[in-house]
């Protein structure tokens, strides 16, 4: 088979499965090459899987909020592939009044940023969600928010753009991009060489690797998130959950277990080794957190847990641009642990950047030159 | 690890007399749904797992896991060898909430 396409992605991750199915769809011709013999086993794998415009930052709210809009919705029908997308409102819970302050900031912010988000007082969440403890006093809501399967939202993408034709290869370690008179365009990888007009690189943590054999290099840290799942329960409540501490964050899936993920405090002192280090202590962590909002699952039991490394921007906010300084070169990287609800619409604008078509949201926050030095 | 090109011919889908039968029994996952996804690209354990959940229920494929990897083995005509076991993560068995979260020897 030819080595020659019109688009190499570098990747194979749910924001460059997501690539590659828009562009098969525009009529291109995709090579999609993975360093893992897994498909979308960095990140995409290892979230919560929360489609959430709520408690974004605000340069991200815009492409949740056209994703939520244009795409989650019809997702599983346009892919052929239920993701199990739920949109029943995500819950931002607080006990204290710091707790509340934190929430009343990140409402602030949405709300100027156009999203219907609001906080409710503890009998409104009660009426929302029976389930939840006493001790909890308050909560923002947002009725459009939701949460959908990332794994399966993942392999879905990858089964469409491959139906498409695009031609996916794990186990491909690129290894380098090389300029052929001055644009990117050939593609080394340990076993072999490939040759496209547009590169993609989508490759998460993994991405400054490769950047920096063409001179570039995104300001990110590898993060380590964790998430557990329990076994099936009857169904409770599909709302998304999270709180105001970040303690946890999750929701019951279609199949009926409860997925979650927690922050420790330890998620940026982590070592980039060939799988991430699952800890002992993160998901009993989450676990302490989980009961002291919902003591009704404090029985459930936990069946697996798992870990996964988030791209960390300096910033906390992906790159997703065309950089100047190499011409040929498309970026989506630093997605910092929320690229998940975004991936649709961040995969329609890589597709478009590709191309050399105007993007549908304006990216001009998401440059490549954004960072500068303090002085 | 060495290139596995996803476009590889590996013949049309066609359906077996026992595609009916449960691999899976935690997940009720039957094996024709296991060899439609393998043609549908997903070329070993871990992905299946992720698309089927098969090996993902009560018992974390403890029963299931070398059929599964068996009967992909069979469709992508490569030995058992080739394929990865799918990994086992903690805890060894399912554990209530309570008892995970007290890891600190703490009641709480």
């Amino acid at each position: 088979m030819s080595n020659v396409s019109d688009v190499i992605i570098i990747g194979a991750g749910i924001i460059g499965n997501a690539t590659a199915y828009f562009l098969t769809k525009k009529g291109l011709k995709v090579t999609v090459l993975e360093k893992s013999e897994y498909i979308g086993n960095g990140g995409s794998s290892r979230n919560g899987g929360g489609v959430r415009q709520s408690g974004r930052h605000p340069a991200e709210l815009p492409l949740v909020m056209y994703g939520v809009k244009n795409y989650w919705p019809t997702l599983s029908e346009e892919l052929g592939t239920d993701i199990e997308y739920y949109q029943e409102g995500n819950l931002r819970l607080g006990k204290t009044p710091e707790h509340i302050k934190t929430l009343e900031g990140l409402t602030n912010s949405a709300v100027s940023g156009g999203l219907d988000v609001r906080m409710i007082d503890y009998s409104e969440a009660k009426e929302i969600c029976p389930y939840l403890s006493e001790e909890v006093i308050g909560a923002s809501w947002c009725p459009t928010d939701g949460h959908a399967n990332p794994l399966l939202a993942t392999l879905a993408y990858y089964r469409a753009a491959r139906r498409n034709g695009a031609r996916f290869i794990s186990g491909a370690e690129v290894t380098e991009i090389r300029k052929i008179a001055g644009r990117a365009r050939r593609v080394i990888t340990t076993e072999d060489s490939f040759e496209a007009d547009t590169i993609i690189l989508t490759a998460g943590i993994e991405s400054n690797r490769i950047l920096e054999t063409v001179g570039l290099h995104v300001p990110m840290n590898p993060a380590l998130l964790e998430c557990l799942v329990t076994e099936d329960s009857p169904p409770l409540f599909y709302q998304m959950l999270g709180t105001a501490m970040a303690d946890f964050y999750g929701h019951q899936s279609k199949h009926g277990s409860f997925v979650f993920g927690g922050t420790t405090g330890f998620e940026p002192y982590t070592s980039l080794g060939k799988s991430p280090p699952a800890t002992s202590s993160s998901a009993p962590g989450t676990c302490r957190g989980i009961m002291k909002y919902f003591p009704v699952l404090k029985d459930l039991k936990i069946v697996r847990s798992w870990a996964g490394w988030m791209d960390d921007c300096m910033d906390h906010i992906p790159v997703i641009d065309a950089p100047e300084e190499v011409p040929g070169l498309v970026i989506g990287c630093g997605f910092s642990g929320h690229g998940f609800g975004i991936s649709p619409t961040a995969a329609a604008i890589l597709s478009q950047l590709a191309v050399g078509e105007n993007t549908v949201l304006d990216i001009s926050k998401f440059k490549y030159d954004r960072f500068k030095v303090r002085t | 690890m060495s290139a596995n090109d996803r476009s590889r011919d590996i013949g049309a889908f066609s359906a077996a007399p026992d595609d009916d039968m449960i691999v899976c029994r935690c997940e009720e996952v039957t094996k024709g749904e296991i060899r439609r996804a393998i043609y549908d690209g997903m070329f070993n354990v871990r992905e299946v797992r992720r698309f089927l959940r098969c090996g993902m229920g009560l018992c974390q494929g403890q029963t299931c896991a070398k059929l599964v990897k068996a009967i992909i083995a069979r469709e992508l005509g490569i030995s058992q060898g080739e394929l990865e076991d799918a990994a086992g993560r903690a805890p060894a068995r399912p554990i209530e909430m309570r008892i995970f979260a007290s890891e600190r020897g703490r009641d709480e």
